[in-house]
């Protein structure tokens, strides 16, 4: 067993080292841009001084290093920075203060967890059970189908998908509401109605991945002889599967899992634009539109940070399942 | 609620109907093979495709309707129907002329193909003609404002409607022609989307071979690189950069868009990368590799006449995958306001700029069909793409199952 937990936390250290250099290169490729923010923000009405103010007010005039370490302290202690958007309007009206990154990024960020959880409870029982069927009536016309019919929705972009579904859904059979606005205080029912069409859109897309890896990683595994062994016992092709196939593909099935609800995350941002849903994802699109640089740089790193922690949940899942991972000669 | 519950209760007496169908099966061949060895799973898979097929062709009657309403909801459809069945037939005549005409290599290659393929390669053709003469068969240009022409989204250009036979697919929003920008679409997003590949390929499958070769600290080092990059998703690190890049395209006076190639290419060769090294790995270890370096050799001779010929089928098939992948995002980016910049016309922004008439379909289906066949546009060719990759994999691994 202890070999096991130092296994997961040499993982889980490995992780952290690739946030960090993340960070870093986040931070570095944000500092590639010409001239500064003082200028940026600005703008137009750049006099020198008020260029100087907004400079030592950033910290802007210390050095590199030093800028790099106050940002990720900050966002260690979950101070995410002022937007520019937000500074430039409190400026103007004089007020101080502002809206913080963080106060913007929290409500939206929930709201994204919320459609990504609502996806993946739809989405993961039905790509494990096609994926199954798939590969019990494989070669059939059924398969040949599936086959046909994951290939095209894995190949279309996202927004084609949510396209066809509104106009199928909420359009020509008026069903679910095109647009997410989603409020705080609202029922759970009003708000699940409302996430159902791009919660559905994006369980297209990663269904069919799922189901084509779950396929593929049962079907591996029937050449081996104890299904062999199981067949030849007379048992029904269901429960070979069921009972012998499944059990030892549940490690590569847990995997593909974990790395298609990573995907999720990059989804996300094409179809919360197309719902307008009030997700982290729409935020940085509208943040990378107007150049907030803060904000931009806040949203990269939360969804690097997601995207590197189901990349290693899946990675130790995968060794916890596997003996032979567990057990390394 | 009511939805649900009535697939539900669909689902539920399919099944049973599923189970008598068997039973009297077997009661009436008196136990035949077929019938006696079905699983419940197969009969029930034989009603569900009677159903659908019955409520497809149900459709299908109800978009050709006298009632306008109820043509109009089944519209599309009817449209998506006639559309599978005219690619299906236009791809089976396309595998007869390949059986038929050609060499003895290709005639041989059009007759193992699956029907999905050779949709495939056609539609990849049909694609690479528009794309190279669009400047030949688009009637008028991408950015050419029609003076005097009321913009008029419906296609079919019937003067009742407010249209001008001349633009057969209408108008957009400002007077350019619909047809004609689809055309030079094709021309931007493909053409684009192909240098991208090529430039991710050249960078990485030139660093990949590298650091197989190499190995030691060179490999290290490139990889723990790759390592860090592939951590960050990529369409998140794409719109990163391109917010960067906007400043410095505006501060430089260079075109946006190539900015975009350059960041997409970057991102894309760490994929390319990773196949290339793993791929180069399993053939410097080869006995004739040895031989070459033996002989003295230099290192380009290795890379480019022993590694690369016989890296060249895994590559091809990741070729096509790749281009998929930097077609999507390109769209994706555009989609999103932050791609392909006007005046260049570009299926991506085509689908932002006229999303908004999807919602007339109720009363106009065809208002909608200007959005999506710039989003099918899209579709269509990764779909053709991916089938033939599909295909080409199945065949080198001698997958038969």
């Amino acid at each position: 067993m202890g070999n096991v937990l130092s296994i997961v936390f040499q993982r889980l250290a490995l992780g952290l080292l690739t946030l960090l250099v993340v960070s870093i290169v986040i931070f570095v490729a944000v500092n590639m841009l010409p001239g500064d923010f003082a200028e940026l923000i600005l703008g137009q009405g750049a006099t020198p001084e008020s260029v100087a103010k907004i400079r030592t007010d950033l910290g802007l005039d210390q050095s590199l290093v030093s800028r790099y370490f106050g940002w990720l302290g900050g966002m260690l202690t979950g101070d995410l920075g002022t937007s520019f958007a937000q500074l430039n309007f409190q400026t103007n009206l004089g007020g101080g203060g502002g809206v913080t990154v963080g106060e913007q990024i929290a409500p939206r960020f929930a709201n994204t967890m919320f459609l990504a959880s609502v996806t993946a409870m739809i989405a993961v029982p039905i790509a494990v059970t096609l994926g199954i069927l798939a590969a019990l009536y494989r070669n059939t016309v059924f398969d040949r189908a599936a086959n046909i019919l994951t290939l095209s929705s894995i190949s279309s972009p996202e927004f084609f998908m949510a396209y066809v579904l509104i106009l199928f859904l909420a359009v020509l059979n008026p069903i679910l509401p095109s647009l997410s606005n989603i409020y705080e205080g609202m029922d759970f029912s009003d708000r699940l109605q409302k996430t159902l069409l791009p919660a559905l859109t994006l369980t297209l897309v990663v269904t069919a991945h799922m189901m084509r890896m779950t396929r593929a990683a049962i079907i591996n595994l029937l050449a081996s002889p104890y299904i062999e062994m199981a067949r030849l016992k007379g048992m029904s092709p269901m429960r070979v599967i069921v009972k012998h196939a499944l059990p030892n593909a549940l490690a590569p099935i847990i995997n593909v899992i974990a790395l298609n609800l990573a995907y999720l995350v990059t989804g996300v941002v094409v179809v919360e634009v197309v719902f307008v849903y009030p997700g982290i994802g729409q935020l940085f699109v509208d943040s990378v539109k107007i150049r907030d640089i803060p904000v931009v740089q806040a949203c990269c790193l939360i969804f690097a940070a997601a995207y590197i922690l189901l990349n290693l949940t899946a990675d130790i899942l995968s060794i916890l399942s596997n003996p032979r991972l567990r057990h390394p000669k | 609620m009511s939805t649900i519950l009535t697939i539900l209760v669909a689902l539920v007496v399919m099944g049973g109907i599923a189970w008598v169908l068997r039973f009297a099966g077997q009661q009436v061949t008196n136990g035949a093979p077929f019938f006696r060895d079905m699983s419940f799973g197969v009969s029930f898979g034989y009603v569900l495709g009677v159903v659908v097929l019955a409520w497809l062709a149900w459709g299908f009657m109800q978009s050709r309707s006298s009632d306008p309403a109820i043509a109009n909801k089944f519209f599309f459809l009817g449209v998506a129907i006639k559309g599978f069945v005219i690619f299906s037939i236009a791809a089976w005549l396309f595998r007869l002329l390949g059986r038929t005409v050609g060499t003895d290599w290709t005639r041989k290659m059009f007759r193992q193909m699956p029907l999905t393929a050779s949709f495939g390669i056609l539609a990849i053709i049909v694609y690479a003609i528009f794309a190279i003469f669009a400047g030949a068969i688009a009637p008028y240009g991408q950015d050419e404002i029609i003076q005097g022409v009321a913009a008029n989204i419906i296609p079919g250009g019937d003067p009742a409607m407010g249209g001008d036979p001349a633009f057969p697919l209408g108008t957009d929003q400002i007077g350019r022609d619909i047809l004609s920008r689809l055309i030079y679409g094709a021309q931007n997003t493909v053409g684009i989307a192909f240098i991208t590949t090529m430039l991710a390929f050249f960078l990485g499958g030139s660093l990949g071979f590298l650091a197989a070769v190499v190995g030691g600290w060179t490999d290290q080092i490139l990889s723990r690189g790759v390592d860090v990059l592939m951590a960050i998703p990529s369409l998140i690190f794409a719109l990163l950069l391109m917010t960067i890049a906007s400043v410095w395209s505006s501060r430089l006076g260079i075109p946006l868009t190539v900015f975009m190639v350059l960041i997409i290419a970057l991102i894309d060769s760490t994929r390319v990368f990773r196949l290339a090294r793993a791929v180069g790995q399993n053939i410097v270890v080869m006995d004739y590799i040895e031989a070459a370096k033996l002989r003295g050799e230099g290192m380009g001779y290795l890379v480019f006449k022993e590694i690369l010929p016989n890296a060249t089928a895994p590559l091809l098939a990741e070729f096509g995958l790749r281009f998929c992948f930097v077609f999507l995002t390109i769209a994706s980016l555009s989609f999103l306001g932050v791609g392909i910049q006007p005046p260049l016309a570009d299926w991506g922004t085509m689908v932002r700029d006229l999303a908004a008439f999807i919602n007339f379909a109720q009363f106009a289906p065809l208002a909608a069909t200007a959005p999506l066949l710039a989003a099918s546009a899209i579709a269509l060719l990764t779909v053709a793409v991916n089938f033939v990759v599909d295909w080409m994999l199945h065949k080198t691994s001698g997958l038969k199952e």
